[in-house]
Formats: structure tokens, sequence, C-alpha cells
């Protein structure tokens, strides 16, 4: 059985399943409507005295910033909006309490479910928590609670409220399992601080498992294992001790600078392709975004992407990270991404065919909508732009007078941007990476896109299974590019980064750090290890190495070389 | 009535956590607080009401107060918007 794993770690446990009791809500007349009135006051101050006390367990449980969401719970019960919306309707209609604050409560998750923001549509959680819990007090239904669990409790639910979450008792339960939930989910966040695994998702699990059944659940991948043997049993508490042992040296890592052993600062952060994958990049630390993917727009509803509509992701994705760089790489579709209403040709050999930038300008107008999008953003945050497949000069020209022609599209129309945004390119294709120093003076970075360098390097498909072999980033002349393009650009002032998945390889990190990289981006899971690995290395020290790393003849002299002089004495988590 | 307008500054906008303080904040004064934006009128003492105003960094919007602590409350509370909201 598998869900989603939505808080890390691993847990082995006996089950307790969690059922609410439902509540049901019929209308009817009421006798008097100042009596219902004071029933639902006195409903609402006890309310507000349960959600004090949960209030005040998150507090010492989950900190300060995770108590928040019942501060805001207090909030919506004290809120005049709602709260005259619940007693207008019993004075006007002369209902019962219940069935009024069904009402409002609907009113206003309509409302939000209206708001083009994750983090608004998320408190409609919140909202039917509060109005539940009214509900609850004023039909007198005693709800489940989770204070006399056993200890390796692990608790199976349909879904879970905030309120049920935080009220668990983190020395007792060793995971949470839910049906219904995602990532951003209040629970699922309350269950991450409260460093208790959990996996959502797991569709069906309810009716099939009953209380005291054993559970092994892997909040890392979702997987779950029902009444497992005892070899798994141990097995995974073998998995359980190697994480909780690595996660300690990591933790260590949060809030520290990414600064080498002797003192050289670099910059960690994220690859993202969704505006949610941003809080994952804040969740570890990461210092910006140095790959946001933009295809996700154009995937979506089968059609172009409005300005409006860029203008607003792009804007929104800004505003998360506040200060935090964000690079936003133009349109990058051809190759193995194909988006069907676009009605690029099928090609024989699509990797060096029609795409990304090449398709861009060849269609001006879809490529200025972005640019001007992007533009429009560049006022809220710290956006960049890159643009990716760049394999001559007059590509890059012919780009830059785009986006120069989009500036002034917008100052005729009175639109607020950033006049100096900063312009840079991916390093994917060797010939840029052999004439780097050229393309060096026409940009303000450079980002090494490792994925497409090696496989264009080596004429390797990296998604035929075939010769997978072949495709290897220790390969001499592909350390040797990457060299090559750092130095170029060193030269000419720009600073230059990597975004591919070799950045965030524990067993490259190094290398690449004495080379001179700036800026490190990778998936979010991995920057903690990142930083662990570059706080553990002597950059000077590797540094006096390259020239014999790169004079080595093969890619598993370099891969060996590496493990026997540099990461051996590493203590690589 | 009186009326000021703010350029939301800080990262998150009225999200979360600001939007609580601004309504703590706006609670203080007797008089009516709404806020403007793009024409929708919100109740500045609702915290329902300001999330779902959906504000973020760079909005403009629009105080207006009336009451007898009007004038204060409009100065009071851009001032509030402008400097002490932090994300």
């Amino acid at each position: 059985m598998k869900g989603r794993g939505t808080s890390n770690g691993i847990g082995i446990g006996r089950i307790l399943v969690y059922n609410q009791p439902e509540i049901k809500i019929s209308k009817y007349n009421i006798k008097s409507k100042n009596e219902e009135l004071i029933r639902l006051d006195s409903a609402i101050d006890k309310a507000m005295e349960e959600i004090d006390n949960i209030y005040n367990k998150a507090l010492v449980d989950a900190g300060t910033k995770e108590a928040e969401i019942f501060f805001a719970h207090k909030m919506f019960l004290e809120d005049p909006e709602y709260i005259m919306g619940i007693k207008d309707k019993i004075k006007t209609d002369g209902i019962n309490s219940e069935w009024a604050i069904d009402q409002a409560t609907e009113y206003f998750i309509a409302v939000f479910e209206d708001i083009e923001d994750d983090y608004i549509r998320g408190r409609i959680n919140d909202i039917k928590d509060v109005s539940e819990r009214l509900q609850r007090i004023l039909l007198g239904i005693e709800f489940k609670d989770f204070s006399n669990i056993k200890k390796g409790t692990i608790i199976v639910a349909k879904d879970l409220a905030p309120s049920d979450t935080a009220q668990i008792n983190k020395e007792m339960v060793a995971g949470i399992v839910t049906e219904k939930g995602g990532r951003t989910s209040h629970t699922s966040i309350l269950a991450r601080s409260m460093n208790i695994p959990s996996v959502c998702g797991v569709a069906g699990i309810v009716d099939m498992v009953k209380d005291g059944d054993c559970i092994i659940i892997n909040g890392f991948n979702g997987e779950i294992v029902l009444n497992p043997t005892e070899d798994g049993v141990l097995q995974y508490k073998r998995k359980k001790k190697d994480y909780e042992m690595k996660k300690q040296k990591l933790e260590g890592m949060r809030g520290a600078k990414s600064i080498s052993k002797d003192g050289f600062t670099v910059e960690l952060a994220g690859n993202i392709g969704t505006i949610d994958d941003i809080d994952k990049v804040i969740e570890n630390d990461g210092e910006g975004v140095g790959l946001f993917r933009t295809e996700f727009l154009y995937l979506y509803n089968n059609k172009l992407p409005t300005e409006e509509e860029q203008f607003n992701a792009y804007k929104t994705a800004a505003a998360k990270l506040g200060n935090r760089p964000l690079i936003i790489r133009t349109l990058d579709v051809g190759g193995d991404k194909e988006i069907p209403y676009l009605n690029i040709p099928h090609e024989l050999n699509p990797f060096l065919g029609y795409r990304a930038i090449r398709y861009c300008l060849d269609n001006p107008g879809i490529f200025k909508t972005q640019l001007r999008a992007i533009l429009r953003a560049s006022s809220y945050g710290n956006i960049k732009i890159m643009f990716p497949m760049i394999s001559s000069l007059e590509e890059l020209r012919e780009s830059k007078k785009l986006l120069e022609e989009a500036k002034s599209e917008l100052k005729i129309g009175g639109f607020k941007f950033n006049e100096y945004i900063e312009v840079g390119i991916m390093v994917e294709i060797p010939a840029v990476a052999i004439h780097s120093r050229q393309f060096a003076k026409e940009v303000d970075f450079f980002s090494i896109g490792t994925n497409d360098l090696i496989q264009y390097t080596l004429a390797v498909d990296r998604g035929n299974q075939e010769i997978s072999y072949l495709y290897n980033q220790f390969h001499p002349a592909v350390l040797s590019l990457i060299m090559t393009t750092i130095e170029n650009g060193h030269k000419e002032g720009i600073w230059v980064g990597m975004c591919g998945e070799m950045a965030g390889d524990e067993r490259l990190i190094p290398v690449l750090l004495a080379m001179g990289l700036d800026e490190f981006s990778m998936n979010p899971w991995s920057i903690l290890k990142a930083r662990y690995i570059i706080s553990n290395t002597n950059r000077d020290e590797v540094r006096a190495k390259l020239d014999h790393i790169l004079n080595l003849p093969t890619a598993r002299d370099i891969e060996e070389y590496l493990h026997e002089n540099i990461l051996k004495y590493m203590d690589i988590v | 009535m009186a009326e000021r307008e703010v350029i939301l500054s800080n990262d998150t906008g009225l999200h979360a956590r600001p939007a609580s303080m601004v309504v703590r904040e706006a609670n203080k004064y007797e008089s009516e607080i709404k806020f403007i934006k793009e024409d929708k009128e919100y109740n500045g003492k609702s915290i329902m009401s300001i999330l779902s105003m959906g504000a973020i960094k760079g909005d403009a919007i629009l105080i207006r107060a009336l009451g007898k602590d009007e004038e204060n409350a409009v100065v009071e509370l851009k001032e509030f918007i402008e400097k002490k909201i932090v994300d």
C-alpha cells in the first residue's frame, strides 16, 4: 500500500482507528430568538475555552509559529462578519444556530475558494474546524480524544482536523496515516513540526484495518506495510535509526551559512516546477530558487496561459520568496517535455530539434507574453530571467532584443518593473561552454544545466536504458567543460551557478566548490546535506588537487580518486 | 470620514500572521474601519474579511475610517502596516 509521504521519518506501531462521529445538521424553527442567541453565545464561550487549551498545548509541543493556527481559530470565533452572519440568520429566519452556522460557513468557504492562493484556500479547513466545533458543542456530541493513548500508537483516520492533530501527544504517537490531505494541509505541517512521520492519501485504509493491528509507515516515500514480518520490522528499525542519526546532523545545518571550512561562501538554492514547491525550498532552508521551470503554466488548462495568469503566478512566487533570488527559466518546451496543443511536429531527434529558445524565437508572440509577465512580476521580488538551450550569440542577442521590446511596451503601458533585471543563460550545450568567455560578456550570469550538458557532450540520450551506462557525470570532458565555464564567467566578472542534478550530487560537491561554483541549485531535499558537505570541505585543499583530477584519464579514475582522497576523509552523511 | 492609501511592502502581503496583526490593531479603534481594494470594501475588524481580500505585496489599499477616532485610526493603521508588519 502506498500514499504520499508528508512528514519524514519511519513509524512502527499499533493502529488506533480514529473515526470522528459524523455531525448531522437539520434545520428547524426556533421558539425564541433571544434564547437561541444566548444558546449560541454560550457555545461560542465553550469553544473559545477549548481552543485556548489546544493553543496552549500547541505552544509547548509544536512551537509558537504552529500555534498561531489556533490563534487564528480564536479570531474566526470572534470575527464580527462571521458571528454577525450567524446571528442575522437566526434573527431574520428564526432558525436554529446549527443551521445558521452551516449557512454562514458555506458563504465564507465559497469566498475563499474563489481566491487564487493556496494559503487562503488552506484556511477553508480551519473555518470548517471551527464551525464543526461549535456545532458539536451545540449538539452535545463528545469527540474521541487522544489523551489516553498508548506509546507507539499509529493513528489511522479518514481525515484529521488541525485541532485533532495538535491534541496528539507526540511522545505517544509514532505516526499518522490519513485517506485525505496533502503536504500543505495543516495536519501535515503540524506533523512535521512535531516530528511525527505521516502519510496521506491512502485510499480505503480505514476500512481495511482494526485497532491493534501492527503497521509500518515510511513518511519519506509514503510506503505502508500492514502486519509486517519480524524481518520487516527489524529492517525498518535499522532504517529508522540511521535516519534519526543523519537527521540530527543535518538539522544542525538549518540556519547555518553555506560556507566552506576555509571560509568560502556559496549560495544553495532549490529547483522548482510549481509554486507549491517553494514551500519545500523554504522548509529545507534554501537560500533562493535557482531554477523555476515554467512549463506547468503551459500544461494547465490545455491552452496558452495569458500574460495575467503568468504574472500572477510569478508574482506569488516572488512574494513567497521575499528577498531571496528567483531565477525564472523561460519556456523549455520540446525534447522530453511535450505540450500537446502547441502542435510541435514529432521529430526523430527531438533533443537536437525544435525546442526551448528555438521554439520561442520562432513564436515571438508567445515568448514576449511570457517576458512581459516576468518583467511585471519583477517589481515584487528578486527575479532574474534565464534563457534555456542557447547555442549561439545570435540567439542570445535576439532573445535580449525581444526582452528590450517587452520592456518598452510595458513602459508605454505604464507598468512597473525592474529595469535592471539580471539576464542569464543555461549553459547546457557544449558549444556554449567552450565559447563561454564570449557569452559571459553579454549576460549577468551562467547556470550550468548538467543534465543536458552531459547528454550533449557524451552523445548519450539520457532516457535510453540501453546506453544509460554511458551517461556519466564523472567524465573528464564534462568536468573540463564545467571548469572552463566557471573560469570564463569569473574572468568576465559574472557569477556562475548550476541547476542540474549534479549540483546536489554529494560526491561532486567538493570538486564543484573547488572549481569556484558560486551557486548550487538542486532538489530542495538535498539542500541541508549539500550545506553539510560544504561546511566539511576545505576548498583550497581540494583546489590544490584539481589539476590532477582534471587530468585523470577516465571517469572511473576520477570517481575513485575522489572517493579515496577526499570523500573518505569527510564525514559524508 | 478619513482615508489614507497604503502600499503593502511586506513579503507575504496580508496573509496569516500579518492579517491577524492588522485586525487586532484595527479593533483598538472605536471607528468603523474599512479596507478598500480594487473598489471592493472589506471589514478591517474581521479576519475573514481581510483574508478574503487576498492582498499581496505591492497591492494598494485604501484605509477608510468613520467615527470619533477616524483621523487617528487611518494615520496609525497606515504607519502600522508600513512599519510594524514584518514576515
